[in-house]
């Protein structure tokens, strides 16, 4: 057995470096200024997908806190960020960190009483959550209303959005493979029994939900200084919805699953263009497809492996989830 | 610590669920090493005690020390996390395992407090995290080879047989260092044989890792045969305690079990 570990490890190994030098190649593109402004948004959106998708995951699927307030911390992060960088001019890297600290502190302030329910409810209460926190900023006067906040400087580059992706996605693969991470594993699967063997529960859901707000933070300052204007409207429950997609479809606690559902999901409304009008409704049924053909989602709770990946080519490897 | 202190107290626990009192004014000391087993009919409380002594449930009254070394402390109240972190461990009637995970993984989460390090070793994977990690799951695997699961470590706990997933059930609980054992109907559901195969088991871990045992059991002769002291609970109350055969005789258990004569 454990030469088998070793084995997947070293396949793990390529993996790591195939999507390095896939990386290195985009950039070159990017730096030879050959990219169309058209794709290098698309790339830009995409990271801030998984930024927002691997930190609800952290809550959503491995924790197993229902959250539907996602949108909320990423619009906290949002606004504290843009009104540092209109108003104080601190650097960017600043104004961030900032945003996403101040999304913890929420997160944290809230999660406190929301996380003593559970299921159906603590969806509920987080999606009330989102709700206020949304019209709040359209009710106070620093952040303009609904007329939304405009200026702010577009300081965001795609580096900065591809370093924090995955600066997230190693933070959090890296939280999942520790005691701390089976910790919260623990609680998705019994919470009682998590208790009994020892874990403060309430420590870590809360620390989940912080975590996880806090990533959506700093999501939601680098959406802003990449649009250069952002409104109530831009973070409303139909966002915490669409990041809850992602999730859901790459498979409730698979990080990697969460990657590649953001890809598909951000690549498919693009490439259906050229169907015009019918464009969502493919998109819907390609949804429902899903679903019906695979509930667990793409990847289900497993990380992508290249061990895997030849297994199932060379047939007869496929595991059950 | 000499031999037969009272390792725990239990001084008139009542526990009431609104107009319900599940358990009425109950007393009992454990004493250092011994294996006492809880008795009663269905609905009787015992498990109603089981989750006062681990914090499932604050007493309505009564109090329960725990002796450490030479200082008593008062544990009822305390959140259940701290109680096992104090040194008391259960399992449970209806198995709780962590479905989705490993074996190995059920048995490693349970070290998760007592070979702890802070998150920053965990973000940085500092040579601190890969030793202890280590020495986690190496600890771990030795425990699930003492209780005969070595070879199932990397299955996921719902595919494990329903005696296996008792005595992995028994595995996490001893990773978390208890000094108290409670076991809640470790035999539930297992054939006669699987029943030989458990008391050898309790008497097995009981010596290694020197455990005080509070057992509560249908199986009376599994019962008979492991315990030195019983008690039995019938409507929330103590109606008897002894040795087994001063329970077999009691006239007062037979009448909680079997009615009175007419």
């Amino acid at each position: 057995m454990a030469q088998q570990t070793k084995k997947n490890s070293t396949y793990d190994g390529y993996i790591a470096l195939a999507s390095a030098l896939l990386l290195l190649i985009l950039n070159l593109i990017l730096v030879s200024g050959k990219m169309p402004a058209y794709y290098s948004g698309i790339l830009g959106f995409m990271g801030i997908n998984i930024i927002l998708a691997v930190s609800l995951n952290l809550i959503n699927g491995i924790a197993g806190q229902f959250s539907l307030g996602h949108a909320g911390f990423m619009a906290i992060g949002a606004y504290v960020s843009a009104l540092i960088s209109i108003y104080l001019q601190w650097p960017f890297i600043v104004a961030l960190l900032c945003g996403g600290l101040a999304a913890a502190f929420i997160g944290i302030l809230i999660g406190l009483p929301t996380l003593r329910l559970k299921g159906d409810y603590l969806a509920i209460a987080t999606l009330g959550l989102g709700e206020i926190i949304r019209v709040v900023i359209l009710n106070l006067d620093i952040t303009k209303g609904a007329r939304g906040l405009t200026g702010i400087p577009r300081t965001t580059t795609i580096f900065w959005v591809e370093a924090i992706a995955i600066i997230t996605v190693i933070v959090t693969i890296n939280l999942m493979r520790s005691t701390h991470g089976r910790a919260l594993l623990s609680i998705r699967e019994d919470e009682i029994a998590a208790e009994a063997m020892g874990i403060n529960t309430t420590y870590y859901k809360v620390f989940a939900f912080a975590t996880g707000a806090f990533f959506a933070g700093i999501a939601g300052g680098l959406f802003a200084h990449i649009m250069g204007y952002i409104a109530p409207k831009n973070f409303d429950f139909m966002r915490s919805i669409e990041i809850l997609v992602i999730v859901v479809l790459g498979g409730l606690g698979s990080i990697t699953g969460s990657i590649v559902a953001t890809i598909v999901l951000t690549v498919l409304p693009e490439a259906l263009r050229g169907f015009a009008q019918y464009r969502m409704v493919l998109y819907s049924a390609m949804l429902i497809m899903m679903m019906l053909f695979r509930p667990q989602g793409l990847l289900g709770t497993r990380e992508l492996k290249v061990s895997d990946v030849f297994k199932f080519f060379s047939g007869g490897g496929e595991r059950d989830d | 610590m000499t031999e037969n202190q009272n390792i725990l107290e239990a001084n008139s626990l009542t526990m009431s669920f609104g107009g319900l009192t599940a358990v009425a004014n109950l007393s009992f000391c454990l004493r250092k090493g011994e294996l006492v087993g809880l008795i009663g009919p269905n609905g009787a409380g015992k498990t109603t005690v089981f989750n006062m002594l681990t914090g499932v449930y604050a007493p309505t009254e009564g109090s329960i020390l725990l002796n450490q070394g030479d200082k008593k402390q008062a544990i009822s109240g305390l959140p259940p996390y701290k109680i096992t972190q104090k040194g008391i461990a259960r399992t449970f009637q209806n198995i709780r395992l962590f479905n989705k995970l490993s074996v190995l993984d059920n048995v490693r989460i349970a070290f998760h407090f007592s070979r702890s390090y802070s998150m920053f070793h965990s973000f940085f994977l500092t040579p601190l995290f890969w030793r202890e990690e280590k020495k986690i799951t190496a600890d771990a695997t030795e425990l699930l080879a003492l209780l005969r699961l070595e070879e199932r470590k990397n299955d996921l706990a719902k595919n494990l047989s329903y005696g296996e997933m008792r005595r992995l059930e028994i595995a996490r609980a001893l990773a978390t260092h208890p000094q108290i054992l409670l076991l809640d109907e470790p035999a539930a559901g297992m054939n006669p044989q699987e029943t030989e195969e458990l008391s050898e088991l309790i008497n097995l871990i009981r010596e290694k890792f020197s455990l005080t045992i509070l057992l509560i059991e249908h199986d009376m002769s599994l019962v008979m045969k492991l315990c030195e002291k019983i008690m039995v609970l019938d409507y929330g109350m103590m109606i008897a305690s002894g040795t087994p055969e001063e329970i077999c005789h009691s006239k007062r258990v037979i009448e909680a079990y079997l009615g009175e004569e007419v």
